[in-house]
């Protein structure tokens, strides 16, 4: 166990100890320590300023994304998945089958045709060819189907339509209520999927001011590449520390909400 | 850090786009818009203007494209900085399969020309009257931009091979510069024997570039294009000299495993771990601002040869600018890169900012060739470096994939590389793999 959690946070801890290094430092001094200047600051002021402050535009861009595409997938997969578990109609297992298919399918094997696509569509390179792929979520539409038609009990759906109440009503006053832990898990997924999201925008994207985080990091490693390097690692390193504080912010702030559902035991069943 | 796994990633869409732009694509090449294209419509184009698109990694392209701005205030260029060859490469092959988004004027890695020549995604510029330019380039990198009777860009820089040593290892343990791979190889026994933490090189078997380059300089001509036929020969006598000469480095565990680019490598050319490089020369500005610790300690030799005779070296690295088939104004396009490439104005901003040019003007004179490295002991590395430009061997071809054949060299040569075996197995993969995918894109490929 303690093995395995030396494991997991020595890069972490490598990334840290780095990012308070110069370039210069980072070559010639030990990986694993603390050693010459210790320049954090001028690290993170640099790597806010470099380029034009490029990144700052970057984390912006990576922010739309997210909130536009994670928060947007998280909608449609909650109005889809509690739609599936709690209503009848005519082809269900059908779409329960394409859903469970989507889930199998990974998305860097959809990149390629979906760039495809968005280029008839005249949509590459605009933020419309990252925000529509990432609005689609076939995992987080299961995992609200299956998580409502056990959270949300029927006979409290039938108790409020005989007290009269419609069904958008007691789906905003009541059942959200009761999917909150699992559209939470769900806006996780989303958000993470969104902010480490590699692939589609690096095929679909040629401009850098429409970069996310990700794309963008690489851009700057690359540059330590070939004819007329000008390697910038001190910087690479401090903004990929920088750009797994929100994430870890996300994660410390959502996880309370991230527990057993709140009918649970509810109702005799 | 990932690197060489999203490299490899990018390489593999690459691989993937290219099969189906090749398709698209060979239907319609050879469309001149209107048959209009002259000198004169260059020059008319110019004053004219207009705004022109331009896609480059290069670390000079900023203040090149100030001064071009100045010289023709009525012409605008949208800069987009695209960092490596590999990403770059990857969007400018994505926005060609599209249809649109592509560029008017892009950076290739000369490797790269023949990918995107053949599909017909660039002008040809025989029309615009750039044969004229000819004079301007070494030899082989105005053969490297004037494949299949077209002239299909300028060079912008070249990256003749040397062999970049750090004369503080040799010197310590008293070994002699090698001028044959046969002493290298002794050299490496030896200090690899005096401090086995130090390599005479690194090279972990991943690096197609390198050793398609290191095939070149050992006479080895393996790939070879005519029209849709392409020869595919990883065993010739050339590529087999290679081969066994650097089986004897890799068996004998004298190669460091440190892969190139990282930030290990840069360390371990600070302080000796990696004792020499076979490489372009456009490594000293690289050395000086990553490695700055090697200062005084590198020096630069001509590459060794096999036989110890005539100077002979290879390409490693270098590109050009292009114009695409896509931009809607070729001519005003054309005359962007003519300036870029051909004029003194352009090449002294590219020259300033430590790259190696491919321009014979530069390359001879007083000032280049005179030029005292502080980084290399006061060396005058140029003298070494165009001599070893002047001694590229010619003949040497890349293949039409050779994104995708890049992007599998790991999975081939690099395995006989990880089990410490015989490299010609590797190549030989290497080739059948490269067999198969050509047929499949529809190319005739033979042996």
């Amino acid at each position: 166990m303690s093995l395995f959690i030396i494991y997991s946070l020595l890069p972490l801890v490598w990334l840290f100890i780095n990012s308070t290094k110069t370039q210069a430092d980072l070559i010639s001094t030990f990986g694993l320590w603390f050693s010459g200047d210790f320049v954090f600051f001028e690290n993170v002021a640099q790597t806010l300023t470099y380029d034009n402050g490029i990144f700052v535009r970057w984390l912006g861009n990576t922010l739309l994304y997210v909130v536009l595409g994670a928060g947007g997938a998280t909608l449609l997969a909650t109005l889809g998945g509690y739609g599936l578990a709690k209503y009848n109609f005519p082809g269900k297992k059908a779409i329960f089958a394409v859903i469970l298919g989507a889930v199998a399918v990974p998305g860097t094997a959809l990149a390629v045709p979906t760039f495809l696509m968005f280029s008839q569509l005249g949509l590459t390179n605009t933020i419309w060819a990252i925000i529509i792929p990432s609005l689609i979520s076939p995992f987080g539409l299961y995992l609200i189907w299956v998580y409502a038609a056990d959270s949300v009990p029927t006979e409290i759906l039938e108790a409020a339509r005989v007290d009269g109440a419609s069904e958008l009503r007691t789906f905003f006053t009541i059942s959200i209520r009761l999917l909150a832990p699992g559209i939470v898990t769900v806006a996780l997924f989303a958000i993470v999927a969104t902010w480490n999201n590699y692939f589609l925008p690096l095929i679909m994207l040629s401009e850098p001011n429409l970069f996310p985080l990700t794309i963008g990091l690489q851009q700057w490693n690359l540059q330590g590449t070939g004819v007329g390097a000008d390697p910038i690692f001190n910087l690479v390193l401090t903004g990929s520390l920088l750009t797994i504080v929100p994430i870890v912010v996300a994660f410390l702030l959502l996880q309370r909400f991230w527990q057993s559902g709140l009918s649970a035991g509810g109702v005799k069943q | 850090m990932k690197t060489r796994n999203i490299g490899r990633v990018a390489a593999g869409a690459t691989a993937l786009l290219l099969g189906v732009s090749l398709v698209a694509c060979s239907a319609d090449s050879g469309d001149n818009g209107g048959g209009e294209a002259s000198a004169d419509s260059i020059e008319a184009a110019l004053e004219k203007g207009g705004e022109i698109t331009y896609w480059t990694w290069t670390p000079s392209a900023e203040a090149q494209v100030a001064a071009f701005e100045e010289a023709y205030p009525n012409v605008t260029v949208k800069l987009v900085d695209t960092a490596a060859a590999a990403d770059h490469n990857l969007k400018l092959q994505n926005a060609i399969t599209a249809g649109s988004g592509a560029p008017d004027v892009a950076q290739l890695e000369y490797q790269s020309l023949p990918q995107f020549v053949l599909p017909g995604a660039l002008v040809d510029l025989t029309e615009y009257g750039f044969a004229e330019h000819e004079s301007l380039y070494t030899a082989s990198t105005w053969g490297a931009v004037t494949t299949d009777d077209g002239i299909w860009g300028l060079p912008q820089d070249s990256g003749p091979m040397a062999l970049f040593y750090n004369t503080e290892v040799f010197e310590g343990l008293g070994i002699e510069v090698p001028t044959t791979w046969d002493e290298y190889i002794a050299a490496g026994e030896a200090i690899h024997a005096a401090d086995p933490t130090k390599y005479i090189t690194n090279d972990p078997g991943g690096d197609a570039g390198f050793g398609t380059s290191m095939i070149w300089q050992a006479g080895g001509r393996p790939f070879q294009t005519e029209g849709e036929t392409v020869t595919v020969n990883l065993q010739d006598e050339g590529s087999k000299k290679w081969a066994d000469t650097w089986n004897t480095l890799l068996q004998n565990d004298l190669l460091g495993a440190i892969p190139g680019w990282s930030d290990e490598w840069f360390q371990a050319l600070s302080d000796g771990t990696i004792a020499s490089l076979p490489i372009g020369a456009w490594m000293p500005g690289v050395l000086e601002s990553s490695a700055p610790d090697g200062a005084g300690k590198w020096r630069v030799a001509p590459m060794p040869t096999y036989d110890g005779g005539e100077p002979t070296t290879a390409e490693n690295g270098g590109s050009s600018q292009v114009v695409l088939e896509q931009s809607k104004n070729k001519a005003l396009a054309a005359g962007f890169l003519q300036w870029l490439n051909a004029s003194q104005d352009s090449i002294d901003v590219f020259l300033a900012s430590g790259g190696f040019p491919a321009t014979v003007a530069d390359l001879e004179s007083d000032e280049f060739l005179n030029y005292e490295s502080e980084y290399f002991g006061g060396q005058k590395i140029n003298e070494v470096l165009v001599d070893a430009a002047n001694s590229v061997s010619t003949g040497w071809e890349y293949l039409p994939w050779q994104a995708y054949a890049n992007s599998i060299y790991s999975d081939t040569v690099g395995q006989s590389y990880l089990n410490k075996g015989d490299i010609n197995e590797g190549l030989a993969e290497w080739q059948a793999q490269n067999i198969k995918y050509g047929s499949e894109q529809g190319f005739t490929v033979s042996e």
